[in-house]
């Protein structure tokens, strides 16, 4: 039953990302060259609305189902591993045009080439796991 | 305009996905889509060549509900609420076709020219795929998050790592774009 609602976020995810063109290749390509506001307006909006309800959520202690603590772990600090990570990342999503969420909407969109971009991540993220720590972080 | 039919405009879409964040927040998870990447390596048994992937990736499977969610997501926009064509700005359009013959802007959702199976063989083609799929996975997990870890649910957290990480997505996009787009397409 909770896997239903799972896969429930999952579909209306889908259908956001897709609908609101954001797992568009020419989205992407756009945003980096500035050519409209489109994407900026979608992850700007979400932000603001995100910030401010992070900050209601934490003022209020709101709790999440079954009373627990909702998942807002501080992220450990370090400049490295986010700048550097973060650069070959960007490299990649302007490259393929998609990030991870969008990947598998586009394979349910019957775009079968996408599933060479899943494989070809799951393998870099294989790759990292074997070289980790011989990076700086 | 046509509510279904039409593409969502961006303070459409961008309060849904800060929905879809407090959603996972409330049933007591986070809202991340690239550590599904990592719960896949565990489950083909990349725990025998690294530690990284011994975890208890059953906890994860949650994620990959999501996941499977997403793809059914994409099924149902493609083939019921949408006709699978993006319009961008022309200007952008125009450039891309004369200085990179990708003239596919404003007639597709994906260009053809880089997404059609049948250019799978050419490996020009397949290696622009592998080689920006790799960097996603890869950078991904260097940075402990992407556009849904960092740029949204991090910054909306106000981490600064998700701020450096989210500086690092764009400077390897605009290097990307401005910078190498040239050399490769041309």
């Amino acid at each position: 039953m909770k896997y239903i609602s799972y896969l429930t976020i999952g579909i209306f995810f889908g259908i956001i990302m897709y609908k609101s063109e954001a797992a568009s290749w020419f989205r992407i390509y756009e945003m980096f060259q500035f050519g409209s506001f489109h994407m900026y307006g979608i992850i700007g909006s979400a932000l603001v609305i995100g910030v401010i309800g992070i900050q209601i959520i934490k003022k209020y202690n709101i709790k999440a189902i079954g009373g627990s603590e909702m998942n807002l772990h501080p992220k450990k600090k370090s400049i490295a591993r986010y700048l550097i990570g973060g650069i070959i990342f960007g490299l990649g999503w302007a490259l393929a045009g998609a990030c991870p969420g969008p990947m598998y909407v586009l394979a349910g969109a019957g775009y079968s080439s996408i599933l060479v971009v899943i494989a070809a991540a799951i393998l870099g993220t294989f790759v990292y796991g074997l070289v980790k720590d011989k990076l700086p972080h | 305009m046509n509510l279904i039919y039409d593409p969502w405009p961006w303070y459409v879409a961008g309060p849904l996905i800060a929905l879809t964040m407090f959603i996972l927040l409330y049933v007591g998870k986070q809202f991340g889509m690239s550590s599904n990447l990592r719960t896949m390596c565990s489950i083909g048994g990349a725990g025998k060549y690294s530690d990284f992937f011994k975890f208890d990736w059953k906890a994860e499977r949650w994620n990959l509900m999501v996941v499977i969610g997403a793809v059914i997501g994409g099924f149902i926009a493609s083939q019921f609420m949408s006709d699978n064509i993006v319009k961008i700005n022309p200007e952008v359009a125009e450039q891309l076709s004369t200085d990179y013959g990708i003239k596919s802007a404003g007639e597709a959702y994906l260009p053809p020219e880089l997404f059609a199976s049948e250019h799978l063989t050419d490996p020009f083609v397949l290696s622009i795929l592998i080689l920006g799929g790799f960097m996603v996975g890869f950078g991904a997990r260097y940075a402990g998050g992407c556009t849904s870890g960092h740029a949204i649910s991090g910054l909306s957290n106000l981490q600064l790592p998700s701020l450096i990480a989210v500086i690092g997505f764009f400077i390897g996009g605009l290097v990307m774009i401005h910078l190498l787009f040239p050399l490769i397409f041309s």
